[in-house]
């Protein structure tokens, strides 16, 4: 292991370039809001994704802290706890996790790997952001009217009899669909047509795998979210009976209809993240990726089972046991493809020439947690432990692990590995690295005991709890809080870095992709010269070292 | 990375031309984008329709004499009309494509004239079938749902008839919002082949609304049988 210094040759100074960067290229708020380049789009969309971040996240310790104490320590009433839980999943769920790396990091990222001027539809992907943007206002708008109490899964017939404002958070939602239905089909096209002279698809960095892989979902998957919130408005408006019993509907029926987008969405969540991963393990350790073409299918594979598990979800809710059968079946086939990529990444840095920089930290941190979020999953989806399981912290716990602690990690992962790239400058590093071991610790701190009193019965969504499980919920609390201050002190240093950081390198980490020959920070249509793609993929040359 | 403006072959008459949007190497990787992005939202539309469908098929197999009795007061013979026309307007749409990529500016108006024509008898013929369920008293979207006795005589005796109204105003409201839609779009494919705007060098947009025009026919193949002849 070597302390990581930048490669110099690659280092020209960043004053010599022969065109602006494109933040200089043009100044003046209409210069950003009508923007059609995908690296301005990429970043409004980080700040709109980690501003929702931030309320969804205050919000999550809102939750934390009530729960301090057995009868519920800030919230006046029951109702008003599960408006903020409701409120926490859909701004995490839905603003913050579906975009966060393909919107953000993807848009920004995805055409420079493929030596692209742009995505192929630049003004679709605009018309993404500006409908993410409206979604998220209907949203707070349905917040403000009348909170929601469903939680961020709407299940009927309790979402028919409660609030309006379910409608109109339906319809948000339904906005907020299109949005990343755009991104996804927006990125399929840019893959297929886009990609530089010589760039086969064996030699797409692995990222661009996993983004294909999230868009096929995107575009499939969601367009049934739609018509299942379309629906469910028309229900509370007018009671047009599909999914209300007492109108000759069933509610079952939702739960297969929401699943069938809301699985999918899972691996929307997670599958860009592995791409993510992908590419900070190879570049901070020197060494072509273990097993490209496994990785890549890999992706493609969990992509085309995960339309086939959503019955999961329903083994409490009234299935035949042939279903159940069925459904336990496929949702361990995941497994499989999912322990490929595990193996490969550890097979990748095994032998590697180790950096411990901070995306490299971050990324740990995610093959630690997404073990333990992969592996509950097989409990879970086993017939006769999920019936022990079912709705309690234990799969609180287990989603958050692959949410929060997999993909959220694997988003700032990015989001530190690309930062140089982006703007040109370097955060500080120590700080970055305490923060990186402050989540990782607060992570496990705050769920391991939801993992250990969810399997003693604890259930999800309630305000209060018998006093047994204090201790449990008060290390969880301690754990939100370290949670708190390291993505507090990450905001921090990563907003101090725009102002005063130092000047990153051209490359700065030596990477050997083509995001990495473009300028840096990129020119308006990021090359100087059209790339042409000759060498092999992910070579960084005998016994590279950094 | 600025390569030089690309501007489209353009036939002689008065055509107008285009130019290749900036991020593209060539005509041909801009057109072909474009349909590839637009089969991808067509297959949304496959799939929202999917979710529909699913319900419909669902709630047959559960109340299967309602949705006979339901299915019986809806007139096959304008069911079939509607076919016809949105059948024809297919063809229409067709050789207007044809007619824009062979640079002919005024055949390729009265195609699309003609499949707006026939777009708007499927919107009459729904309006007739929709007012003629109203003045029966079956109402779509509301808690009234009064049919007439002697035009419906044993649909209240059955489960939930209202559900089945309900499916059938939804599917057939969606589909006729595409239709509605569409006629938008080729009204304004009227506007700009009038103009010359398309011909052979540049015709994506007469291209993609036929694509779109085939896919609102192709449901409508689905739900006519669905709705009108399996019951």
């Amino acid at each position: 292991m070597t302390t990581h210094v930048p490669a110099a040759e690659t280092a020209p100074e960043t004053g010599s370039r022969k065109e602006p960067s494109y933040l200089d290229v043009t100044k003046g708020f209409w210069s950003w809001a009508g923007t059609l380049d995908h690296k301005r789009i990429g970043l409004m969309y980080l700040i709109g994704v980690t501003a929702a971040f931030l309320c969804g996240g205050i919000l999550a310790l809102l939750i934390r802290l009530h729960l301090w104490t057995p009868t519920g320590a800030i919230f006046e009433s029951n109702a008003v706890y599960n408006q903020v839980f409701t409120l926490h999943g859909v701004f995490m769920v839905f603003i913050f996790i579906i975009p966060a790396i393909p919107a953000s990091i993807a848009n920004f990222v995805l055409p420079l790997m493929l030596g692209a001027p742009d995505v192929a539809l630049p003004r679709l992907n605009l018309a993404s952001f500006y409908l993410w943007l409206t979604g998220t206002i209907m949203a707070i708008y349905s917040i403000m009217s009348g909170a929601v109490d469903t939680g961020w899964t709407f299940y009927t017939p309790y979402s028919l009899q409660t609030q309006q404002a379910v409608v109109s958070m339906g319809l948000a939602i339904f906005t907020l669909g299109f949005s990343s239905i755009f991104t996804g089909l927006n990125f399929i096209v840019t893959i297929h047509k886009m990609r530089a002279r010589g760039q086969t698809w064996f030699k797409l960095p692995l990222f661009c795998w996993a983004i294909y892989a999230t868009s096929v979902l995107q575009v499939l998957a969601t367009p049934v979210l739609g018509i299942t919130v379309l629906l469910l408005a028309f229900e509370h408006l007018y009671h047009i009976g599909i999914f209300d019993p007492a109108h000759g509907g069933d509610p079952v029926l939702f739960q297969h209809f929401f699943w069938f987008y809301s699985h999918p969405a899972v691996y929307i969540m997670i599958l860009p993240a592995m791409g993510v991963i992908s590419e900070v393990v190879t570049v901070h350790s020197r060494k072509p990726l273990f097993g490209y073409k496994l990785l890549a299918f890999s992706s493609i594979s969990i992509a085309v089972i995960s339309f086939l598990v959503w019955g999961h979800h329903m083994f409490t809710s009234g299935e035949s046991e042939f279903v159940m059968l069925a459904f336990s079946f496929l949702t361990m086939l995941v497994a499989i493809p999912t322990a490929i990529k595990e193996f490969s990444w550890v097979a990748t840095i095994w032998g590697g020439s180790v950096a411990l920089t901070a995306p490299m930290l971050y990324a740990i941190a995610f093959l630690i947690i997404f073990a333990i979020g992969g592996l509950t999953g097989v409990f879970l989806g086993t017939l006769s432990v999920d019936i022990h399981l079912h709705d309690t912290y234990f799969v609180v716990a287990h989603f958050h692990a692959v949410m929060m602690g997999s993909t959220a990690l694997a988003f700032f992962a990015g989001v530190h590995h690309w930062w140089p790239k982006m703007f040109g400058r370097m955060y500080n590093e120590t700080l970055a690295k305490i923060s990186a071991v402050l989540i990782l610790v607060g992570f496990n701190v705050t769920f391991l005991p939801q993992f250990a009193m969810g399997s003693q019965g604890m259930p999800r969504r309630y305000a209060t709890y018998i006093p047994e499980w204090q201790i449990y919920h008060q290390w969880s609390t301690v754990g939100a809080v370290i949670l708190g201050i390291g993505f507090a002190l990450m905001l921090g240093y990563l907003i101090h870095s725009l102002f005063a950081g130092r000047k990153a390198a051209a490359n700065e980490w030596g990477g050997v992709t083509l995001d990495w020959e473009s300028p840096t920070p990129p020119n308006l249509y990021n090359f100087d010269d059209e790339p042409v793609v000759t060498g092999e993929l992910y070579d960084y040359g005998q016994g590279a070292k950094h | 990375m600025g390569h030089s403006t690309i501007v489209t072959p353009t036939p002689q008459g008065g055509f107008q031309t285009h130019t290749v949007a900036h991020h593209f190497k060539t005509a041909e990787q801009e057109f072909q984008s474009a349909k590839l992005a637009f089969w991808l939202f067509l297959a949304t539309e496959v799939m929202l329709f999917g979710g529909l469908f699913a319900a419909y098929i669902y709630f047959h197999d559960v109340y299967p004499e309602t949705f006979q009795k339901g299915g019986a007061l809806l007139d096959w013979k304008l069911g079939a009309l509607n076919t016809g026309l949105l059948l024809t307007s297919s063809w229409t749409m067709a050789m207007g494509v044809r007619a824009s990529q062979l640079s002919q500016r005024k055949p390729l108006v009265w195609w699309l004239v003609l499949t707006v024509i026939c777009a708007a008898g499927f919107m009459v013929v729904k309006y007739i079938e929709y007012s003629t369920k109203y003045h029966h008293g079956i109402f779509a979207f509301t808690g009234l749902f009064s049919p007439d006795d002697h035009y419906a005589p044993d649909l209240m005796g059955l489960a939930y008839p209202q559900l089945y109204f309900n499916l059938y105003f939804t599917m057939t409201g969606i589909h006729g919002l595409h239709v509605l839609i569409g006629m938008i779009a080729i009204a304004w494919l009227i506007w700009r082949g009038a103009q010359g705007r398309f011909h052979s060098g540049w015709y994506t947009p007469v291209e993609l609304v036929g694509l779109y025009w085939h896919v609102v026919d192709l449901i409508w193949i689905f739900l006519f049988p669905l709705l009108y002849l399996v019951p």
